[in-house]
């Protein structure tokens, strides 16, 4: 499972987002326009419009979340769509459906998009064969596989801070800011599908990656990974950055049997305050949360303006509300009525 | 919506056949249009210009320039409204919100007048007062276009026209500061 290198020719066929390989370049800055277009919307006194009145979003979360599956469906209701809400706590699965049979009962219900996130790599895959043309499949996270998703909002935030750091709006900056870019992975990589969508999209904007974490909770193998180095010295690149990404230890996912303690993590990988300090005034500190403060990054360092996860999180709706307009308006064209 | 935006949707190539106004006619028409606002609202005070993404945007800053001159110098305040995602046609053809919303001052019982390039059937306008609608309340809305072309298919009409255009239903008629063309598209 390693993130792809380069972006496939192909243009997006816009049936289902499995994975950052679907996207290329051009559609990852469609979906980065349209994001930002949707973020107005957020920001009117009404921040809803009638798009995909009568659509219905189904989000099928077999995996504990509540901040993704709370910014889908809070993104489906900006776009007027109906939202149906399934949890493993709260479902069938519970009492010994299947997945397959849950799915089909979400289907004979009528939704029209299915955001699937599972702990096992691939389930969202399998669901889109299950569902063929009929319903749209968002990976809403699989095991340690991908965060499409995910991906797309930390890119969108990136662009939103280089556009303010050049001083222009977001329209015009474009994504040429992305060329050469310095940003630092660090953390729990291995278990990460965060990082996996994420250095999949950076290497088709042109950045340079370097993962940083200790050699225990790096994948088996990196062939194949479009990076710039690994590091396992924390201090020796954080003078030279531009965005340092910090990913929570997956302790559900058995991080902790890979470290000698928590309290070495901190102190070799933490983002101190100190260590916070040498970054440059322009760099920026994002997350994909759940932040864990005192373990991967320093109570401090959530407070400093440079920190962007709450603006994070607001990007996350506008992006999903972009996937969820691409998904579920047609693309080709066909007859006009203008006027 | 712009004749831009239709051709970039891929619907073929926009094939003039007849000029209708010049630059200089487009002008004049539209300093008529000015004093028509004045004259209607006795005055500009409490009066919006809203353009249409994208063909009405330029036609609402050249209004605004002029209500300007009109009134010595009195600024109006233009902004723009996107209505893509108020379309009632988004599941029938692509319709990609290219553009942004800026609305400079409170819509609350503000005089709002819509500006757009060409009045046809009347549904980019309904959706301009669906959004409306959730963007303020204004007092009045008025509808000024440059071109009217006919064949309404919504109990829609405008307050401040350009040009009213007899036309055919299946002809194109591209219209801005530069000038208002009748033509044909021809497939792709």
């Amino acid at each position: 499972m390693s993130p792809s290198s380069a972006s496939p020719a192909a243009r997006w066929d816009r049936r289902h987002l499995l994975s950052v390989a679907d996207l290329s370049r051009d559609d990852l800055v469609e979906l980065l326009t349209l994001s930002e277009r949707f973020a107005e919307v957020g920001r009117r006194p009404i921040p809803k419009v009638p798009a995909l009145r009568g659509r219905t979003v189904g989000t099928v979360f077999v995996e504990a979340s509540t901040r993704t599956r709370l910014s889908f469906e809070t993104a489906a209701r900006r776009l007027s769509a109906d939202v149906l809400s399934f949890t493993a706590s709260s479902s069938s699965l519970t009492k010994g459906e299947s997945l397959r049979d849950t799915v089909r009962t979400i289907e004979a219900l009528g939704v029209d998009c299915v955001v699937v996130r599972h702990g096992c790599a691939g389930v969202p895959t399998q669901v889109a064969r299950w569902l063929g043309d009929r319903v749209a499949v968002v990976n809403g996270g699989d095991g340690w596989h991908e965060h499409p998703t995910q991906a797309l909002l930390d890119v969108s935030t990136l662009q939103q801070a280089l556009a303010a750091r050049a001083g222009v709006p977001v329209e015009e900056a474009g994504v040429e800011g992305f060329a050469g870019l310095r940003v630092a992975i660090v953390g729990d990589v291995g278990h990460s599908r965060v990082a996996r969508s994420l250095v999949g999209l950076l290497a088709v904007l042109g950045a340079k990656v370097t993962l940083v974490a200790p050699g225990s909770l790096l994948p088996a193998s990196l062939e194949g990974w479009p990076l710039a180095g690994v590091s396992h010295d924390l201090d020796a690149v954080l003078g030279d950055l531009d965005v340092c990404y910090l990913l929570r230890l997956q302790t559900e996912r058995g991080a902790g049997r890979f470290l000698p303690s928590l309290r070495e993590y901190r102190e070799c990988f933490g983002l101190s305050a100190k260590r916070a300090a040498r970054l440059g005034p322009d760099a920026v500190v994002l997350h994909p949360g759940p932040m864990v403060r005192g373990v991967e990054i320093a109570e401090e360092v959530c407070e400093d303006p440079r920190c962007l996860v709450l603006q994070q999180v607001e990007t996350g709706v506008a992006v999903r509300m972009a996937v969820l307009y691409q998904l579920l308006t047609p693309g080709e064209s066909e007859e006009v009525n203008r006027g | 919506m712009a004749p831009e935006a239709s051709a970039s949707a891929g619907r073929g190539r926009f094939v003039p056949r007849v000029q209708v106004l010049s630059a200089a006619d487009v002008e004049r028409a539209l300093t008529r249009m000015a004093h028509e606002i004045v004259e209607r609202n006795r005055g500009v005070e409490g009066v919006v210009l809203l353009g249409l993404q994208g063909g009405g945007v330029p036609l609402a800053e050249r209004l605004g320039a002029l209500l300007a001159e009109v009134r010595d110098g009195g600024r109006v305040p233009v902004g723009t409204v996107d209505v893509a995602l108020y379309r009632d046609d988004i599941g029938l053809r692509p319709v990609q919100p290219e553009a942004a919303t800026t609305v400079p001052v409170d819509l609350d019982g503000a005089v709002v007048v819509l500006v757009d390039d060409v009045l046809f059937t009347g549904r980019t306008v309904r959706a301009a007062l669906a959004a409306l609608g959730d963007l303020g309340r204004p007092k009045a809305v008025q509808l000024a276009v440059l071109v009217d072309r006919g064949h309404r298919e919504l109990p829609i009409r405008p307050d401040f026209v350009g040009k009213n255009l007899p036309t055919r239903r299946d002809e194109e008629v591209q219209a801005g500061l530069d000038g208002v063309v009748i033509g044909e598209v021809e497939p792709a």
